[in-house]
């Protein structure tokens, strides 16, 4: 049996690291009541909140937090006609979040996220290590066997080349989930009582050409490296396919990384997720990806990028061309797919003009 | 997988005998390696008489027993660490677990100790995952599985052909790394064991693994010898020579190769600051090496692991016997060790 913390009585963290240089990107459709368990650990931090459904209704965001709240109205005055690249009831329009924001840094995570304990008990400050992991080079091109050799007390182990020991930058860190884990709907379903009590204290490079699920939950990136690469595509209302928005920026994520020499790393923090969705409605959401999946994974195996795409976005309008041409046999959702890539990368140019090729 | 699971008679435990004192080592071992066949084998330059404790179901090879099934000249292949290669030659069992004798059972965060024979089969026995990462590690453990966006036509996995355990106390570092931290120890337990991704190179460490003979067994070479090559794993390569080796032919093959548990216990043993006293040459041979294996391709025609190790010979001699003679000798030992396998081995 795992428990969150109880993070009453911590004190607030004075020395938040990249107090100005992050944001924290939340999606939302009822209340964010869960950052008051949080306050510790983020309190000085921004938040941008991207709200979903009903834009309406009233978010109510705890007291004390610095944030600027987007609805369904804003994203589309904001973005004009190319607001249709951003998905509608799915947290899929977090990414909003991302082509807003200033700053070089961001953390997302979703409302039902609260924060874990380590073995020994201590509430663990997820931000904290996510800035760690992202502060501290990457080594795709050799795996090291005792995981992250920059973490205190670990190293390159014997016989690691010393030339790669400077590593790479590190455009992404992806953290776990203890109590209930991120399965798919199937195997919800089959197993609708496993709850992850495992605590691997480890973090680890995923090796260059290495493809694998990125879960949005709880995620921090360097937006200057990969920003643009983390469009959460076109999901719920309207669309197909849901619960795959995470998962289809994480293979253009993890191509464009592998290509332009960056390092995506998972594992440690842990936050604890609280709530299991419903496998049935989950199901309906994954059923056509769990099929599409088997072309889309080859499709993303075997994409090369061009020796002349050099920034983000040219290597992903690229993608998007490669997936017009290649996934658009498979559903004409992926040329819907592919126009909406390109939608993207337009709008965040010209809400980004400095990040600009 | 509990020790009651394992078909003892599957598993043979070779030991390298580069101490002659075996006694302490086999003593703490005991609750894991009884019931097992062991084979240790004694370095040929180790002039004492072995010290073997009673209650073993146990073969000694010694330099006289070695020279006799692979000649004399072939010998010098096995000495130093490189000498439970020879166990390896004459196991007729599935699974191999070797575990250096400077190293004794593991405890776990719970304070138990930990079963790495155990552990190893269990590893071996289920599927590797090289093909896609899972990022909840291990899908086929106790309360874990494969996570949303893992396709599920990649699910029931490809043979295991390794598991490379790791070490508490003294980590497997190399002389600069552990004589510029004198003091540092492992102490990090990580509950984890996955796959090394197809394509991925790793460094791979003879002090603690296991690996499928059946599968993949003349693909773990004893070949490479650097100069000066010595009596502590700080002034030796072999393994990691062995491992990229052994990495490639299994991603040609289709297998899979595991790292993470088991732990052991890694005693102190020599000086890293002496060690690094010599000139290290272990390092302009992997700088040398990396390139190499990251864009070597295997022919298809290569189907068996023997073939596999003949190509790579080949490539070996070709592309990297002119930078360094350890190279040409390591390529040579190479499909020397292939023949000697088939012969020792042709009887079934």
């Amino acid at each position: 049996m795992v428990e969150p913390a109880n993070t009453v009585g911590i004190p607030l963290n004075h020395t938040a690291l990249l107090k100005d240089e992050l944001d924290i990107v939340i999606p939302t459709i009822r209340n964010l009541d869960f950052l008051e368990m949080w306050r510790p650990f983020l309190q000085p931090y921004h938040l941008i909140i991207v709200q979903d459904g009903d834009p309406s209704k009233t978010i109510n965001v705890p007291e004390g937090f610095d944030y600027e709240l987007y609805n369904r109205n804003d994203i589309n005055r904001i973005l004009g006609p190319k607001a249709s690249c951003i998905s509608f009831k799915d947290s899929a329009c977090r990414c909003f979040g991302y082509m807003v924001s200033k700053k070089k840094y961001i953390f997302t995570i979703d409302d039902d996220c609260f924060v874990a304990k380590d073995p020994s008990g201590k509430a663990v400050n997820a931000l904290e290590q996510h800035i760690k992991n992202l502060l501290c080079p990457s080594s795709p091109l050799f795996f090291n066997t005792l995981y992250d050799p920059y973490r205190e007390g670990a190293d390159f182990v014997r016989g690691y080349p010393f030339s790669l020991r400077e590593g790479v930058s590190t455009a992404v860190s992806h953290g776990l989930w203890l109590n209930i884990p991120d399965y798919d709907a199937p195997t919800q379903l089959v197993k609708p009582k496993e709850r992850n009590t495992r605590y691997v204290d480890a973090v680890m490079t995923i090796p260059k050409g290495t493809l694998f699920p990125m879960c949005g939950m709880n995620l921090a990136f360097d937006r200057d490296l990969i920003g643009p690469a983390m469009y959460f595509g076109l999901m719920g209302d309207g669309q197909p396919i849901g619960r795959y928005d995470d998962m289809w920026a994480g293979w253009c994520v993890k191509v464009i990384c592998d290509h332009l020499g960056l390092g995506v790393k998972t594992g440690l923090p842990y936050i604890y997720h609280s709530k299991a969705s419903n496998p049935f409605v989950n199901l309906k959401k994954e059923y056509k990806g769990i099929f599409w999946q088997e072309d889309i994974i080859p499709f993303f195996q075997s994409a090369k990028l061009s020796k002349e795409a050099v920034t983000v976005q040219q290597c992903y309008i690229e993608l998007s061309k490669m997936v017009k041409e290649k996934l658009s046999a498979i559903d004409p959702y992926f040329d819907k797919l592919a126009d909406a890539m390109v939608t993207w990368i337009e709008a965040w140019d010209e809400l980004n003009p400095a990040t600009k090729a | 997988m509990s020790l009651d699971e394992i078909n003892k008679n599957e598993v043979d435990i070779v030991i390298g005998a580069l101490n002659a004192d075996l006694i302490p080592f086999l003593n703490t071992w005991r609750p894991f390696f009884s019931g097992f066949h062991l084979i240790i084998v004694k370095d040929p330059d180790l002039k004492e008489e072995l010290n073997i404790p009673q209650g073993f179901d146990v073969d000694i090879y010694s330099k006289t027993d070695i020279e006799k099934v692979v000649g004399a000249s072939n010998s010098t292949m096995f000495s130093g660490y490189s000498c439970r290669y020879f166990g390896y030659l004459v196991s007729k069992k599935k699974y191999i677990v070797s575990i250096d004798d400077d190293c004794v059972p593991a405890k776990d965060p719970k304070g138990f100790l930990v079963d790495a024979v155990s552990q190893h089969v269990s590893n071996l026995e289920n599927p590797a995952t090289p093909l896609f990462f899972n990022t909840l590690y291990d899908p086929y453990r106790e309360g874990a599985d494969f996570v949303r966006g893992y396709p599920f036509s990649l699910r029931s996995g490809v043979p295991c052909a390794a598991s490379c355990g790791l070490w508490l106390n003294l980590a497997d570092l190399d002389a600069p790394t552990q004589a510029l931290k004198t003091e540092q120890r492992n102490t990090s337990y990580v509950d984890a064991v996955m796959t090394v991704p197809l394509k991925a190179m790793l460094p791979v460490s003879g002090i603690n693994i296991a690996f499928n003979r059946e599968l993949i067994g003349p693909a773990l070479v004893p070949a490479l010898r650097i100069a000066g090559e010595g009596r502590v794993r700080w002034e030796t390569l072999e393994d990691v020579w062995c491992g990229m080796c052994l990495k490639h032919i299994s991603d040609h093959l289709g297998y899979g190769v595991k790292t993470g548990l088991p732990y052991v216990w890694r005693n102190e043993r020599g000086d890293a600051v002496e060690s690094l006293r010599k000139k290290w040459e272990g390092m302009k041979l992997m700088e040398k090496s990396v390139p190499f294996f990251d864009s070597l391709k295997l022919p298809e025609s290569a189907v068996t692991v023997a073939d596999c190790v003949v190509e790579l010979a080949k490539a070996v001699k070709e592309q990297l016997g002119s930078d360094d003679p350890a190279f040409t000798q390591a390529a040579d030992a190479m499909v020397k060790w292939v023949q000697l396998w088939s012969s020792v081995n042709s009887s079934g």
